[in-house]
């Protein structure tokens, strides 16, 4: 019998129609008169959003994560990068799809690969700021490119002066934006673009506590799903109100009346890094042996904002509201979006040290009331996937057992299923003592 | 209680019958591509090596990578996990378990009472098993055993830097052709094998008692080299390469008191339900 109840999101629908809808205004965008630009889902999207006029944005990883999540296009796109480049395989599987798709002229939500006006991009890893780059190229280095640079610290070191090196830099991205578009950047967008980026990124780190219930309301192949829309356009009204109005309530009354992600919960685990998107049924696996991934440190911070109390507990970063701001000018906004993301975007930590992801996970494992972790150690991304070992070694100390499987987020070429289900056999009934509840 | 264990493995199918805790009989063969087959027809043998029906084993317990193939098993264990059961049987003093097969080398951390604690398992590459060293001696025209032999006579230490089988064997050509001396390719082999299972224990922690087994174990100079990457002693068990098969067996065992356990406890609750 089951242990919980259970049943599925009843704003799921919506979380799809919108992503295709995404897609599919970027590539009619053209017709409309609609501006395009490329650029990465960390890229303050809230700015260029603010010109003039329709916009509409196509961000590089989810794009390389939906053609990653389909194993037949994956391998036909990485192929094409390589027969042109000979693309090394140690780099960015998402980036290898994404260009695979611009040599073949290829969209793969249809049609001819729709080229952008500009790009917009921002530099916290070697991959994010090249990438867009070299798409450049494969056009002929016709489209206006700017790239901001976000490398100004971990989150515990920002002070006005990290916040300023950045805003100088977005001041720029405005002015090369109004120069390669001819529209001007509009304040009263820009300030409503960044309320809606703190109520995205804020209103998911909600959401994810919300996660430490048991039993858990959102397992975490749902919350890739659900992320998503955060990596495309955190800006978007529409898409921070599905965030604030939608999903939160729901999840809190999935918490109040304990309805389960799974059924069976019997072993909360930490998870790490992007998943082997083409193979999302092994979540599904573990959930056999009554097992679910409930949390991890990229899930949460990948858009959402998180702060550290006083206690040194992992809390939700607050809303402008409930820090009792009003977003007064163009200057405000653009601190205030320079100081969420750099102060609440704990994902970006680790490219600081290890110290730092071994503090943030072993205290999400902690607070999340995890059992176990199991690691996938992601060839496909070099910037998630480091400090794993040493984060493996830190999470067995607080006494967490681990395992740790090799993979690649979007090449199938390197992920061995059966094996990788091997493995999970041995440590889910051997290390940690589980027995299978279902078939 | 008559029990068998079965470790369909990449290479070699092992088998062992046991009959309260006492080895009845045990055999090996070449898996080859009919798994399924082998895997049928070495039970039999050994069955009838013990002059046995397949009706008088109460329960057989399949491991190794192609432990599915084993259709007449009633169980299946994690290959790790076979190991682990299968060398706290011999040697309860281990606690770290090298296991070094044709197609894949693994290292356990293990709890006294033969739980996996942890394990690292060389990922995608076969330059840390028994088939890469008997590709390499088939490359020196030597056999396995003649190539462990003369590697202990080897006074020369080569570093071999390929990470992979094909680049390993193309390093043992050119040295062919550099004219060394075979032994010392042959230590070169054995201390490459040796340095990357190393870097798998130690992924573990290296604890003692430090057990070797598979069907690596039975070559004393990869054994020897081993022992000097870790500095450590190891221990090596007779037929280090029927440990899986005999940690089945012990989980067929196991499992079969599990079950008697469990319909005790169901005979009891009936029992109870009925008084009441």
């Amino acid at each position: 019998m089951a242990k919980y109840k259970t049943k599925g999101l009843d704003c799921w629908e919506r979380a799809k129609e919108l992503r295709i809808r995404y897609y599919e205004d970027y590539a009619e965008a053209h017709d409309r008169a609609a501006l395009r630009w490329e650029g990465g889902a960390w890229s303050f999207d809230a700015i260029p959003q603010a010109l003039e006029g329709k916009v509409h944005v196509l961000t590089e990883e989810p794009y390389g994560a939906s053609v990653g999540a389909d194993p037949r296009l994956q391998v036909k796109y990485q192929e094409a990068a390589e027969g042109k480049w000979g693309c090394a395989r140690d780099l960015c599987a998402y980036m290898r799809n994404y260009w695979g798709g611009i040599v073949l002229d290829e969209y793969a939500f249809g049609g001819k690969w729709p080229r952008a006006d500009f790009i917009f991009q921002n530099q916290i890893c070697c991959s994010h700021s090249k990438w867009l780059q070299v798409a450049d190229e494969i056009y002929g280095g016709t489209i206006p490119y700017f790239c901001f640079d976000v490398g100004a610290g971990p989150y515990d070191r920002i002070g006005e002066r990290q916040i300023n090196y950045v805003v100088e830099q977005l001041y720029d991205g405005i002015e090369f934006l109004e120069k390669v578009t001819g529209r001007k950047v509009v304040d009263e967008k820009l300030i409503q673009n960044v309320q809606n980026t703190y109520r995205s990124a804020c209103y998911w780190a909600k959401t994810c506590e919300l996660n430490q219930a048991v039993p858990a309301p959102l397992d975490e192949k749902t919350m890739f799903s659900l992320y998503v829309l955060g990596t495309l356009e955190k800006s978007n009204k529409e898409i921070a109100d599905f965030y604030e109005k939608e999903l939160y309530p729901e999840v809190k009354d999935r918490v109040a009346n304990n309805i389960a992600a799974v059924a069976g919960e019997q072993c909360r685990m930490l998870g790490d890094s992007q998943p082997p998107w083409g193979f999302l049924r092994i979540f599904r696996y573990l959930e056999t042996y009554g097992v679910v991934s409930i949390a991890s440190l990229y899930t949460f911070s990948l858009i959402g904002w998180f702060e550290l109390d006083e206690n040194g507990n992992v809390v939700p970063y607050p809303t402008l509201e409930e820090q009792g701001i009003t977003i007064k000018d163009r200057d405000h906004a653009l601190r205030l979006l320079a100081e969420g993301e750099l102060k609440g975007k704990l994902m970006w930590a680790p490219f600081y040290g290890a110290k730092y992801k071994n503090e943030l996970v072993t205290k999400i494992a902690k607070q999340w009331k995890c059992d176990a972790a199991i690691l996938h150690l992601n060839r496909g991304c070099e910037g998630t996937a480091q400090h794993q070992m040493e984060m493996k070694i830190a999470l067995q100390e607080i006494g967490l057992p681990v395992m740790t499987f090799e993979g690649n987020m979007a090449d199938e070429r390197e992920f061995d299923e059966a094996r990788a289900k091997r493995l999970m056999d041995l440590f889910l009934t051997e290390t940690l003592g589980l027995k299978k509840i279902a078939d | 209680m008559i029990v068998g264990g079965i470790d369909v493995g990449g290479k070699n199918v092992h088998v062992v019958i046991m009959k309260d805790g006492e080895m009845l009989a045990k055999g090996d063969s070449p898996t080859g591509i009919q798994k399924a087959e082998a895997a049928e027809r070495l039970y039999d043998e050994v069955l009838e090596q013990a002059s046995l029906k397949r009706a008088d084993v109460e329960r057989v317990v399949a491991t190794g990578s192609a432990s599915k193939r084993a259709a007449f098993a009633q169980g299946m264990i994690p290959d790790a996990a076979a190991d682990a059961r299968g060398v706290i049987r011999l040697i309860s003093s281990a606690r770290t378990i090298i296991d070094v097969g044709a197609e894949e080398g693994r290292a356990i951390k293990a709890s006294p009472e033969g739980k996996v604690l942890d394990f690292a398992i060389n990922e995608k590459c076969a330059a840390g098993t028994g088939t890469f060293v008997e590709a390499m001696a088939r490359a020196l025209e030597i056999s396995v055993e003649d190539m462990a032999r003369i590697s202990l006579e080897s006074t020369r230490s080569i570093p071999m830097n390929a990470q992979c089988a094909v680049f390993g064997e193309s390093e043992v050509v050119s040295l062919i052709h550099a004219k060394t001396e075979k032994r010392d390719i042959a230590r070169a082999v054995h201390d490459a094998i040796a340095g990357r299972i190393a870097s798998v224990a130690r992924i573990v922690g290296l604890e003692k008692d430090v057990v070797v087994i598979g069907g690596m174990a039975r070559n004393v100079g990869f054994v020897e080299s081993l022992r000097k990457e870790i500095g450590m002693d190891v221990v090596v068990p007779d037929d280090p390469d029927f440990v899986g098969a005999l940690g089945a067996a012990a989980a067929a065992t196991a499992g079969v008191l599990e079950e008697e356990v469990e319909a005790k406890v169901v005979e009891k609750e009936k029992y109870e339900e009925g008084k009441a």
